[in-house]
C-alpha cells in the first residue's frame, strides 16, 4: 500500500520542485528523475498486486487490482520515456525561441500535475474523485496546448477546453445519477461512490437510473477517448501542442479515460444483466474507427494524421470491450498497451521529424532517411507497427479483435477489415514520400536522442513475437475481472 | 399528488427548482452581457439557498460547507470576476445580435420535455420531487449547452459552461443530499480552477484575434482553405 502512496506523492512533490526550478536543461533531468521515481513505485505496486492480489487501501480511498496495476505501470513508462525526449526537445525550442523560460517552467510543473491526475484516476476507489482527476488533467494540460502562443494553438486550446470541459460535465451528471441509484440500495450509506462497493451491489441498483447514467458517463469520459462525434478537440490539440504533450496524451489520456468508460460498464452490466452497455460502446466504437480511417486521408499535417489514426485505435479498443467477451476484452487490453507504446514511440519521431524539417505540413517534409537515417527509419517503422503488420504487437491485438469479431459478430468483420485496409492506405500515401526521396536544400541533421523509440519499438515487437509468461497471466486476470471469465 | 400534500420544504424546493429553470431561459434570452452575468450570478446564489435548506431540514451540517464554497464560487467571485473582465475589456457596452430568438426559445422549451420524458424512469422508485427535480436539473444542464451553442461570445460561453455545472450541483444536492465532501471540494476546486483559467484564455484569445467572438476562431479546420 505505500507503493500507492508513494506513487501520488512523487508527482506532487515533482511539482513543487520544478515549479521553483528556472534552467530548462535542470528542469528537464529533474523532471526525468522524478518520472524514474515513479516507476520505481508503480513496479513496486505491480509486484505487491501480483503477489498478494488486489489491495484496498485502510480508508477505501485507493483500489488497485490487475486491471489497474498494468495501466498504472503503462502509464509510469511511457511518462518516463516521454520525458527523457523532453528534456532536449523542449530545450531545442526555447532555443529557436518558440518558448520562453517562465513558459517552460510552467511546462515542466504541469507535465508533473498531469501525470498525478492520470495516476489519481487509476488508483482511486471513488468514482466522484475519478471524475475530479479527470478534469485535473484537462485543466493541467489545457494551458500546456496553447503554449508556443500561436493563434491557431490558443484556438486548439479553447476548443480543447470547452469540448472536453461540457463533455466531461455530462459525466458528472452519470456519476450523480450513480449515487443516486446507490443511496436507494439498503445496507450502502456513506461509501456509495466507491466503486468496490458499487461492484459488490451492482446487482440491487436500479437498471434505469443505471442506464441513464452510462449514456451521460460514456458519452462524459467518451469525449476524453476522443469517440466520434466527440473527437473534434482531438486533432488540433495534438497538433497545436508541444510534441511531448502529444505523445502523453494519445498514450496516457486517452487510455485512461477509456480504463473510466470500462468500470462504469462492469457497474451497468452487473445491474442490468444484459449487452445495452455493451451495445452502445461497440456502436460508438464502430462509429469513430471508420470515420477517423476516412479522415486520416485528408490530412496534410503530420500530427493531424497520426492523432487521427489514434481515435481509430481508441475506437477499436471500445468496440472490443463493448463486445465483452473474454476474448475481446483480453484482445481490448493487449491493444492498449501495444498502441499506447507505439503511438507515443510515433509522436517522438514526428517531434524530431518536423524539428527536421522545420515544418509539421506533409508536403514539405522529404527524404528523412537521406538526411538523418534514425529518424527516417523511426518512422517508417512505426508507422509499419502502427498500421498493424506482423511482427509487430499491434498486428497480434488486431488480429484477437478481429477473431473476437469473427466469432461473436461474423457480419462486423468485414467493416473492420475494410477499416484497417484504408487506415493502411491512407498512412502510407502520406509516409512514403516522407520518408523516401531526396534531401531538401538546406536540410540538415540535428541532435536527436531514439533511444526512447527503439525501446518502445522493441517491446512492441517482442510483444507481438511472444507475450510473456507473467504479462499474459496478468491480461489473463484483467480479463477475468472485466467479463467474468477466463480467455483460455 | 396535490401539491399541498407536500411537506413545506419540498415545496420550496420545487419552487426554487423552477427558479432555477427560470434563470436559465432568461440568461437563454439575454443579449447583453453584464446582465447575463448577473443573472448568472442569481442562479448561482438560488442554488446556494437551495444547499443550506437541504442542510438545514435535513440536518447533514457537511451541506453548509457545500453551501458556503457555492456561494462564495458561483455567487460571487466567479461572476465579478467577469464582470471585470467584460468592462476592462470593454465588451460592456455591445448588444450581441441573437440570432432566431424565438426559436431558441422553442427548442429550449423542447429540451425541458425532453428531460422530463428521459428522466420518467426514475419516477418509479421515488416521489414526485425527485423527478422534478432531477429532469429540472438536467434541462439546466442542456439549456447550458443550447447557450454556448447559440452564441458567438468567449464571456457567454463561460457563463453557459458554469451553468452547467451550476444543473449538475442541483442535481446532487436535491437528488441525494450531496456528493461526499471529499467529493464536493475536488469538484468546487476544478470549478476554481477553470474559471481562473478562462480568464487567462480571454486575454490569450484577444490578443491573438483582437476580439472575444469565438466565430473568428477557424483557423483550424479538416478542409484546406
Amino acid at each position: 500500500m505505500i507503493a500507492a502512496y508513494l506513487l501520488l506523492m512523487v508527482p506532487v512533490i515533482g511539482m513543487v520542485v520544478l515549479s521553483w526550478v528556472n534552467d530548462s536543461h535542470l528542469a528537464g533531468r529533474i523532471n526525468t528523475r522524478f518520472n524514474i521515481l515513479a516507476l520505481a513505485a508503480s513496479l513496486w505496486l505491480a509486484v505487491d498486486v501480483l503477489l498478494k492480489g488486489p489491495i484496498l487501501s485502510n480508508s477505501q480511498m485507493l483500489y488497485i487490482d490487475s486491471f489497474n496495476v498494468y495501466l498504472i505501470v503503462l502509464t509510469a513508462f511511457v511518462g518516463l520515456t516521454t520525458s527523457i525526449f523532453s528534456g532536449p526537445y523542449m530545450a531545442h525550442e526555447q532555443e529557436l525561441g518558440k518558448v520562453g523560460k517562465k513558459r517552460l517552467r510552467l511546462y515542466y510543473t504541469m507535465y508533473q500535475g498531469f501525470m498525478l491526475a492520470m495516476y489519481l484516476v487509476l488508483t482511486t476507489n471513488n468514482m466522484g474523485v475519478m471524475w475530479v482527476a479527470m478534469e485535473g488533467a484537462t485543466l493541467a494540460t489545457v494551458l500546456l496546448v496553447s503554449l508556443y502562443r500561436t493563434p491557431e494553438s490558443v484556438e486548439a486550446a479553447w476548443k480543447y477546453f470547452i469540448l472536453c470541459g461540457v463533455g466531461i460535465a455530462q459525466a458528472l451528471f452519470g456519476t450523480v445519477l450513480l449515487y443516486f441509484a446507490a443511496e436507494q440500495v439498503h445496507g450502502i450509506q456513506d461509501n456509495a461512490l466507491l466503486w468496490t462497493v458499487l461492484h459488490e451491489h451492482a446487482s440491487a441498483l436500479n437498471p434505469g437510473v443505471m442506464s441513464i447514467a452510462f449514456v451521460f458517463l460514456l458519452v462524459g469520459y467518451g469525449t476524453k477517448i476522443g469517440l466520434v462525434p466527440l473527437h473534434n478537440w482531438l486533432p488540433d490539440a495534438h497538433s497545436e501542442g508541444p510534441t511531448p504533450m502529444s505523445a502523453i496524451l494519445s498514450g496516457l489520456l486517452l487510455n485512461d479515460a477509456l480504463y473510466a468508460v470500462v468500470r462504469c460498464k462492469m457497474l451497468v452490466d452487473g445491474s442490468l444483466g444484459n449487452h445495452e452497455a455493451g451495445n452502445l460502446m461497440m456502436g460508438f466504437g464502430m462509429l469513430s474507427f471508420l470515420v477517423a480511417v476516412l479522415f486520416l486521408h485528408r490530412q496534410t499535417d503530420i500530427k493531424r494524421l497520426f492523432s487521427y489514426s489514434s481515435i481509430e485505435h481508441m475506437g477499436l479498443m471500445t468496440f472490443a470491450f463493448g463486445i465483452g467477451s473474454p476474448w475481446a476484452t483480453f484482445a481490448a487490453l493487449f491493444h492498449m498497451t501495444t498502441h499506447s507504446l507505439t503511438k507515443s514511440a510515433i509522436f517522438v519521431t514526428v517531434g524530431y521529424a518536423s524539428q527536421l524539417a522545420k515544418t509539421q505540413r506533409i508536403e514539405k517534409i522529404r527524404g528523412l532517411i537521406n538526411t538523418q537515417p534514425a529518424i527516417g527509419w523511426g518512422l517508417l517503422i512505426g508507422t509499419v507497427a502502427i498500421a498493424g503488420f506482423p511482427p509487430f504487437g499491434v498486428f497480434a491485438s488486431e488480429f484477437l479483435v478481429l477473431i473476437a469479431t469473427m466469432h461473436d459478430y461474423p457480419w462486423l468483420t468485414p467493416l473492420l477489415l475494410l477499416g484497417i485496409g484504408i487506415a493502411f492506405a491512407g498512412l502510407f500515401r502520406k509516409i512514403q514520400p516522407m520518408v523516401f526521396g531526396d534531401i531538401p536544400k538546406g536540410q540538415l541533421p540535428i541532435r536527436a536522442n531514439m533511444l526512447p523509440v527503439m525501446i518502445h519499438i522493441g517491446i512492441v515487437l517482442l510483444l507481438g513475437l511472444s507475450i510473456p509468461a507473467f504479462l499474459g497471466n496478468w491480461f489473463n486476470q484483467a480479463t477475468h475481472l472485466i467479463s467474468g471469465k477466463f480467455p483460455l | 399528488m396535490e401539491i399541498t400534500q407536500l411537506s413545506h420544504y419540498q415545496q420550496a424546493i420545487l419552487l426554487l427548482a423552477a427558479l432555477i429553470a427560470l434563470t436559465s431561459f432568461l440568461m437563454l434570452g439575454q443579449s447583453r452581457l453584464l446582465r447575463l452575468v448577473f443573472i448568472f450570478a442569481v442562479q448561482g446564489i438560488l442554488l446556494s439557498i437551495t444547499t443550506a435548506l437541504a442542510a438545514d431540514v435535513l440536518d447533514s451540517p457537511h451541506l453548509y460547507i457545500s453551501a458556503l464554497l457555492t456561494l462564495s464560487l458561483k455567487g460571487i467571485f466567479i461572476p465579478i470576476m467577469l464582470q471585470r473582465l467584460v468592462i476592462n475589456m470593454g465588451l460592456h457596452r455591445d448588444m450581441e445580435t441573437l440570432r432566431n430568438p424565438a426559436r431558441v426559445m422553442m427548442a429550449g422549451t423542447g429540451l425541458m420535455v425532453f428531460s422530463y420524458y428521459v428522466c420518467l424512469p426514475i419516477v418509479k422508485l421515488s416521489p414526485l420531487i425527485t423527478l422534478n427535480t432531477i429532469a429540472i436539473s438536467m434541462a439546466v444542464v442542456l439549456l447550458g449547452m443550447l447557450l454556448m451553442i447559440t452564441r458567438r461570445q468567449a464571456v457567454a460561453h463561460v457563463v453557459g459552461f458554469m451553468s452547467i455545472e451550476n444543473g449538475l450541483f442541483f442535481a446532487a444536492v436535491v437528488s441525494t443530499y450531496g456528493m461526499p465532501m471529499v467529493v464536493e471540494l475536488g469538484i468546487a476546486f476544478d470549478v476554481l480552477v477553470a474559471a481562473v483559467l478562462f480568464g487567462v484564455f480571454f486575454f490569450h484569445i484577444r490578443s491573438s484575434i483582437d476580439s472575444l467572438d469565438v466565430d473568428q476562431l477557424n483557423r483550424l479546420s479538416e478542409v484546406e482553405k
